[in-house]
């Protein structure tokens, strides 16, 4: 019983790690239809903002607290910058979106590399994420998960928030439903292009600080989490931000479970194989945006 | 609409050559005169190769092995050089890239017409280049701990094998009255080979293995692996874990709860570089498997480690693969200078029995297995991040790949 | 306008073979040479991605995976051929708990079997996906995840299966190709030959479908895929012919691979090298027959003269390649020469590239 629940309990954090990493996309990929594979470098830009935070804050607690924010920003205007210089021009041409953007994730884990060294770097975490919840001896609840859930699900709340009750979010929300018809009313798409990239990419950064408790701070970092952060957005649908967070847990579920049950790398693929699977059911995702278009 | 005549007159040219070509070359085993580089050492110097990842995942620890090489290319050139030749190196990037190993191996032989070849690191890299180094009868020096089970004539082994490593390690949990471990490895040649002969030791020692996991190359999560090392109450867990996936690993160890006093883990890979990138906030007082640390006493050592941090930095650790990259350099010079020449062959057949005075300790080269005689030690990760020795085996350790001096391993290899 | 340009063709075809053939071997040093059979395998992946991509607007990224396939195919009957009958690969007696050959090694032991599932094993595999994918209209970039997920599950699984497959070594170590003994350097020019003469032929069957009706087709549906199904047209069906054919060459391209380069494994599968295989044909020109072919030698060719002397600088012109050409030269280098061309007047007699290739762009559809 106790094996489940411990399982259940790390499925769950798997899933808001792959929320987290997934949010930003959820908005630039599934709002905006750009598909950034540089979004794993934004992921690593955010870890790296810890590190040289670090180097100014001592203390480790302030120093995590004061990235959230920073990190979010670092990694928010290099997306804007992204978004301007490149991104824009490509709008009509989302194959190709692809190819540009990996090639700027070459050149930004180089420059990593350049910058802060091909091995990893080490960041401090604070004492109190160190530690655990003992619910009885066998079921102990990791702190530094439980920040990061806590941490996934208030960026969520947040976003949905923004998007439902704000006036930039009912922007996004319609340029995204009919970008000429909002251009039309009036709404500079260009700006809220940029701005929604802004906040997309700066959401990456906060996933990075987040990675910095639980695995290792280096230039391919964000190499390893993209393809899984597109499948999410894929399977969860475009346009809808809950498509992704149910996908995302569930993901991390069927991972842990299977993962307890036989291997790491079966685990995996059987995660692949359910995803194929599922957009075979539903090849335009869990929910779908209704829209007057053939697809 | 086409002219078909005309499209296919271009492919079937080169299709008669093939066939006219194939007739020639020789059938397998029936040529051996084949193959064969010279290494040109006409002029007043000598060139070596160094092999290593100078750009992906590997460059981490392999540009450190290049650094030490280096090193010890400038203190021999500074000293005279080889038989009064200097030593030229040529650096080439095998870029983490096992087929461009096997390329730049080829080019570093053929083109270079090198004397010798240092570096690689992964298992998968030297298999990759072995045959290469076979066919042209050239030398490679491999400085790093591996799976063992390998004797080709064309390298020379310089970090530990097996018995000098791993099963110095399980001698050490089990002095330490530990009956039960756990398995944790990096889904790879060299932790599969590894945990088979644990547990073959295991089994004939009275302990026993509780779980045996294996996470991709690269994985970073480990909620579920260190649930199942909790979940088994293990007296102890040995790590083949390579690279990224120990920063994972030991992250998710403590925040379950799981600290060296209670279930310690011994590492085969990882080194002062690595706890370095780690943190010793999750590493210290976690033990390790190696030859050589960076506190390992002796003038010779401290003599290595003052010379390194003059040249790349105060900051820079030294670890176990650097040294033996270091020393193997010094080897291929004494057994050079024992044959009194280049010649592939006849440094082979001077090399058993070639001493030098590494910072590890006194080694010996097995001319039989061409690996050499190593110093066991287990050290523990203190929290200045440095490894302090805490075991070691006292003497030298005979190598023994295919560890053939062990009855509980008869049925292994 | 057939005559005139079938003629041009013969002749890119005939300068084509002549470089290959008699040039190259004559100019470069039997290492070189061997790079160069290198750069060809990879040049025939690209034939088949210019052909689902530039000209059917399949982006496929996991390519990697039908190379994977057709290399590991031809790689385990050479090390079955090297074990000799009813023996075990060296590796498996190394590593494997294996008492007894796994079934699915064993019709590898045919050439008769191995030699056709380097290309139909490929084929097989693109079919079954394609038309699962494809049917419920999966496209863009979808299908591109998907095919990057798919390499990426591909190479999981090979690496968890080290008994069986070499893991993360892959395979290698092979002493003979079909009885010929591959340390000879005569032999290894023979594997050159045989390199060069494929990837002409591939050359040739590309073409042949860029011509063809279906040629036409398959770039309707990439340019409306809406209007060809109006039309009558089953574009999945149109989509999956492009697909599958890539496959097959990619398999063939793996399976020569193998005895070129000596070697097999997951790390040339992956995504990384999948989506290294589509910059090659970027940069050639991804709609033109010869513009994959070039991109991909000359990437290549980059990728070793760099990182001889700098190995920083060239992942930085990789990254800056993708970014430069997919963005501001969708064409790739063949819409410069074109560029060029139409400045100058027709009758200019003297050539506009030294290589008189068959002038891709009339291979327009």
């Amino acid at each position: 019983m106790t094996v489940i629940v411990s399982q259940l309990f790390t499925g769950v954090s798997i899933g808001a790690v792959l929320l987290l990493i997934a949010l930003g996309l959820s908005l630039t990929f599934g709002q905006m239809g750009v598909i950034n594979m540089a979004h794993g470098e934004f992921i690593m830009a955010g870890a790296y903002t810890v590190y040289v935070l670090q180097k100014v804050i001592t203390d480790a607690g302030w120093s995590l607290f004061v990235a959230l924010p920073l990190a979010f920003a670092v990694a928010g205007l290099m997306g804007v910058l992204l978004e301007v210089l490149l991104i824009r021009r490509l709008y009509a041409r989302p194959l190709d979106t692809l190819l540009v953007t990996w090639g700027v994730s070459l050149i930004l884990q180089q420059l990593a590399r350049d910058i802060f060294g091909a091995p990893n770097v080490q960041t401090r975490a604070p004492d109190f994420l160190t530690g655990n919840i003992k619910i009885t001896d066998d079921l102990v609840l990791s702190n530094n998960r439980l920040f990061i859930l806590t941490l996934a699900l208030a960026a969520v709340v947040a976003l949905t928030v923004a998007l439902r009750y704000t006036s930039l979010g009912r922007r996004i929300r319609a340029v995204v439903q009919n970008r000429d018809l909002a251009a039309v009313s009036g709404i500079a798409t260009g700006r809220v292009d940029r701005l929604t990239f802004f906040i997309g990419s700066g959401l990456a950064g906060v996933a990075g600080v987040a990675l910095t408790l639980l695995g290792p701070i280096g230039p391919t970092m964000g190499t390893n989490v993209i393809v899984d952060a597109f499948l999410v957005v894929v399977a969860g649908g475009i346009g809808h931000l809950k498509g992704s967070v149910i996908v995302a847990f569930a993901l991390g579920t069927l991972q842990s479970l299977v993962e307890y049950s036989t291997t790491v790398s079966v685990a995996k693929v059987l995660v692949f194989v359910a995803i194929v699977a599922f957009l075979q059911w539903r090849p335009q995702g869990l929910f779908t945006l209704r829209t007057r278009s053939l697809a | 609409m086409l002219d078909i005549r005309g499209r296919w007159k271009g492919a079937l040219l080169p299709l008669a050559a093939i066939l006219a070509l194939s007739a020639c070359g020789s059938k397998t085993g029936e040529n051996e005169s084949v193959g064969g580089a010279v290494a040109d050492t006409s002029g007043d110097t000598v060139k070596v190769g160094l092999l290593n990842s100078l750009s992906g995942t590997m460059a981490i620890s392999e540009v450190t092995v290049r650094d030490s090489i280096k090193l010890a290319v400038e203190e021999i050139n500074a000293s005279g050089g080889v038989l009064g030749k200097k030593i030229e190196p040529i650096s080439e990037d095998g870029a983490s890239d096992w087929p461009t190993f096997a390329e730049k191996a080829e080019k570093l032989i053929r083109e270079d017409k090198v004397a010798a070849v240092f570096g690689c690191w992964t298992s998968a890299s030297r298999k990759a280049v072995k045959p290469v180094f076979e066919e042209n009868k050239a030398l490679l020096f491999y400085p790093v701990q591996y799976e063992g089970l390998e004797q080709s004539p064309y390298i020379f082994y310089t970090g530990a094998t097996t018995n000098q490593q791993i099963v110095p390690g399980l001698e050490y949990l089990k002095s330490q009255g530990k009956t039960s471990v756990y398995l944790v490895g990096s889904d790879y040649v060299f932790p599969r080979t590894a945990n088979k002969i644990i547990k073959a030791y295991v089994q004939a020692n009275g302990m026993t293995v509780l779980g045996e996991e294996y996470a991709p190359l690269g994985s970073t999560e480990f909620g579920t692996i260190v649930n199942k090392v909790k979940a088994s109450k293990a007296s102890a867990v040995f790590n083949t874990l390579n690279g990224d996936s120990n920063v994972a690993f030991f992250k998710e160890y403590k925040s379950a709860g799981l600290t060296a006093a209670s279930m310690p883990v011994v590492s085969v890979s990882i080194a002062e570089e690595e706890v370095k990138s780690i943190g010793t906030q999750y590493l210290d007082g976690q033990l390790t498997a190696w030859n050589y640390y960076q506190t390992t006493p002796g003038a010779a050592n401290d003599k290595f480690v003052k010379a390194y941090k003059a040249k790349y930095g105060q900051d820079k650790p030294t670890s176990d693969p650097m040294e033996a990259a270091y020393v193997s350099v010094y080897l291929w010079k004494a057994m050079v200078e024992k044959a009194g020449g280049f010649e592939v062959d006849k440094v082979k057949a001077a090399s058993d029995g070639v001493t030098f005075d590494a910072p590890e300790g006194l080694v010996t080269v097995d001319g039989a297995t061409q690996h050499i005689y190593k110093t066991a030690r287990i050290g523990k990760v203190g929290p200045d991040g440095l490894i302090t020795e805490v075991w070691n085996s006292g003497q030298p350790v005979k190598p023994d790949p295919y560890l053939k001096g062990y009855p509980w391993a008869a049925g292994l290899s | 306008m057939t005559a005139r340009y079938s003629w041009r063709a013969g002749v890119g075809f005939a300068v084509g073979a002549v470089l290959l053939f008699a040039v190259a071997p004559v100019a470069l040093s039997d290492f070189r040479l061997s790079l160069l059979a290198k750069y060809l395998c990879l040049a025939m992946v690209a034939v088949g991605i210019g052909l689902a991509w530039g000209r059917g607007g399949l982006l496929t990224l996991g390519q990697g995976v039908f190379f994977g396939l057709g290399g590991y195919a031809m790689a385990m009957h050479m090390k079955l051929a090297d074990a000799g009958p009813g023996e075990m690969p060296d590796f498996m007696q190394l590593y494997g708990q294996l008492d007894a050959l796994p079934w699915w090694w064993r019709p590898f032991a045919s050439p008769w079997f191995a030699l056709p599932a380097t290309v139909l094993l490929p084929m097989l595999v693109a079919f079954l996906l394609g038309s699962l994918v494809f049917r419920r209209r999966v496209r863009g970039a979808y299908f591109a995840i998907l095919s990057q997920a798919l390499a990426a599950a591909m190479v999981i699984l090979l690496i968890g299966q080290q008994g069986t497959t070499g893991g993360t070594n892959g395979l290698t170590d092979f002493q003979g190709f079909f009885g010929y003994d591959l340390d000879d350097p005569v032999n290894q020019r023979m594997v050159y030959f045989i390199v060069a003469g494929v990837l002409l032929l591939l050359l040739a069957i590309a073409r042949q479908l860029m011509l063809s009706r279906y040629g036409e087709l398959l770039v309707a549906v990439r340019d409306s895929e809406e209007r060809v199904r109006f039309l009558g047209y089953n574009p999945a069906n149109v989509k999956l012919v492009a697909y599958v054919a890539a496959a097959g060459m990619a398999g063939l391209a793996g399976a020569l691979f193998v005895p070129a380069v000596g070697i097999i494994n997951p790390a040339l599968i992956g995504i990384v090298p999948s989506i290294e295989f589509v910059i090659g044909v970027a940069v050639g020109g991804r709609a033109t027959l010869l513009g994959p072919v070039l991109g991909a030698v000359a990437v290549a060719w980059a990728k070793t003269a760099l990182s001889e002397e700098f190995p920083a600088a060239w992942t930085y012109l990789q990254g800056l390649l993708f970014v430069l050409v997919v963005a501001f030269l969708p064409g790739g280098l063949a819409s410069l020469v074109r560029m060029v061309r139409r400045r100058r007047p027709p009758p200019d007699p003297a050539p506009v590239s030294p290589a008189p290739v068959v002038s891709p762009q009339e291979v327009r559809a």
